[in-house]
């Protein structure tokens, strides 16, 4: 980023970007929790909500509504500096993620300005997104120890061992991907997917790195601490997991942290391998129609596919039992790390001899 | 002769280890999700209930009236042996005489001046209408309304008597 590149108007135009972004984020958070109660019912031959407004759909706004009321309690012997960072730890760093994604093609304005529709494009985008994520788990870490409750406390010693296990793998499945694409920019990784048939090869990543793809899936699975992963809030165990002691908004800020993440996760699995927001014909659009409207489909063909990752999450979440501690563990380190271990050999292998 | 049918029932629980297709996991979960995917298209067991109503059976048993006859006079002559019938002991009662000038109120010269049934403890078995020897009591096709304390679940006459014929409503 060049400094003298920064003027009033680009903090405007990125002001505007980010609130977009967040306000987005957090819409569709709020109707995750929506669509994760209807996808459940629907499973299991129910209705669910259906009373607020047309189908229910004014049932997020009173879920909030509702944790807006409530009573906020701070336990008596909690660490009360830890008890309120830990939700708000969560929160933003759900919200944070969002920062390097990029959400469709540059818009060229008729003076050949450029409107990028990312917030950052940091050559080290990836990067960026995994210490996010990582700190992340301290949200629910700090929340657990501070709550001073030993379910809490056994919950967030899985969270932290659980997202350990599991940051390995998926950081080495990446980096088949990252071998292969030759940067760390989101924006770069994304532009290489361009289109989705290109003299005879796919481009979206998923073609080439289905293993990596079925790996990254796992982790994130795990990382997401959703099910058949949720040991961190198993309520058959740990009664609520590390939010036990939450209540109110804090507890809102655990439960949004979680939407919000499976919502970027969706967002980062789509851009990483099934190309972002490109899709089949987009040169025919942009030669036949419009630039703008390259853009324009290619933000909605990106929330798309983030939408069916989301549904993808909540299937999986409904049709899955419980893993066990140990059975976890075992899946983390004695089969993802060696499998992506071995995806970035055989990658290694045929870069090189492609090469020659 | 075994004690119970278990023997020839019970399935031996399959102990091997794993085989390969079944660690690798994704062939067992893409069944799972064949599964429940296949539910979304199935009928739903929720019914939208005020809106649609369970059908009932012809003969369903659900809360009391008290009869009038066609001259809207009560039937009931507080004999008491509906509340005799009553398993539950949920029917209480008062009789009091007719007095002249009263004929067009009661169609017998004894009547109910109290009529009470608590319908949180009636079993709603229909013994109290098979009882009642001038068919004054019968049980109808709705049941009892939720309410917020237990006293509203008391019914009085004035609750079961069915409106008088010259009413409107």
């Amino acid at each position: 980023m060049i400094l003298t590149a920064i003027t009033l108007g680009f903090i405007l135009e990125k002001v505007i970007l980010v609130s977009i972004i967040l306000g987005g984020s957090l819409g569709i958070a709020m109707y995750s929790t929506w669509a994760e109660r209807k996808v459940a019912a629907v499973m299991q031959d129910r209705r669910g909500p259906n009373r607020a407004g047309p189908f229910g759909l004014f049932q997020p706004l009173a879920d909030g509504l509702k944790l807006f009321m409530k009573e906020e309690i701070i336990p008596t012997l909690s660490n009360k500096f830890l008890f309120i960072l830990g939700p708000s730890l969560a929160m933003l760093m759900a919200c944070m993620t969002s920062a390097v994604i990029p959400w469709g093609p540059n818009i060229v304005h008729a003076d050949g300005s450029v409107f990028t529709l990312q917030v950052a494009d940091i050559n080290i985008g990836i990067l960026f997104i995994f210490g996010v994520v990582s700190l992340g788990v301290y949200g629910i870490m700090l929340g657990s120890w501070a709550s001073n409750n030993k379910y809490s406390l056994l919950s967030g010693l899985r969270a932290a061992a659980q997202a350990v296990s599991y940051e390995l793998a998926m950081g080495l499945s990446l980096i088949a991907l990252v071998m292969m694409s030759g940067s760390l920019s989101m924006r770069e990784i994304v532009e290489q997917q361009h289109g989705f048939w290109d003299n005879g090869y796919f481009t979206w990543n998923f073609f080439k790195q289905p293993l990596a793809f079925i790996i990254f899936i796992v982790c994130s699975f795990a990382e997401l601490n959703r099910a058949p992963f949720d040991l961190s809030e198993c309520e058959s165990e740990l009664v609520g997991g590390y939010h036990t002691e939450f209540s109110s908004m804090k507890l809102g800020f655990y439960l949004f942290a979680e939407y919000i993440n499976m919502f970027i996760t969706s967002i980062i699995l789509s851009s990483l391998f099934f190309g972002g927001y490109n899709y089949p014909g987009m040169d025919w659009v942009a030669l036949h129609v419009s630039p703008l409207f390259v853009s324009i489909i290619g933000v909605l063909v990106l929330l798309g596919k983030a939408v069916a990752f989301i549904l993808f999450f909540m299937f999986i979440r409904w049709t899955l039992p419980r893993f066990r501690y140990d059975q976890l563990m075992d899946l983390g380190w004695k089969s993802l790390i060696p499998l992506a271990l071995f995806n970035m050999l055989v990658t290694g292998a045929i870069i090189l001899a492609f090469q020659k | 002769m075994p004690y119970t049918n278990i023997s020839t029932k019970a399935k031996q629980v399959d102990r091997r280890p794993m085989n390969f297709m079944e660690r690798i996991y994704l062939p067992a979960i893409a069944k799972g999700l064949k599964i429940t995917l296949g539910h979304i298209f199935q009928p739903k067991a929720t019914i939208n209930y005020p809106e649609v109503t369970r059908p009932f059976s012809s003969t369903f048993r659900g809360l009391h009236i008290l009869n009038r006859d066609e001259e809207g006079r009560e039937k009931c002559t507080a004999c008491g042996l509906c509340a005799l019938s009553c398993p539950a002991e949920a029917i209480t009662m008062e009789s009091a005489e007719r007095k002249t000038g009263e004929e067009h109120l009661y169609k017998e010269e004894k009547y109910a001046a109290q009529y009470e049934i608590n319908m949180l403890r009636c079993i709603f078995c229909g013994l109290c209408e098979e009882a009642c020897p001038k068919d004054a009591i019968y049980l109808t096709q709705t049941f009892a309304p939720s309410n917020y304390d237990r006293k509203g679940f008391i019914y009085k006459k004035d609750d079961l008597l069915i409106p008088h014929p010259s009413s409107k409503n």
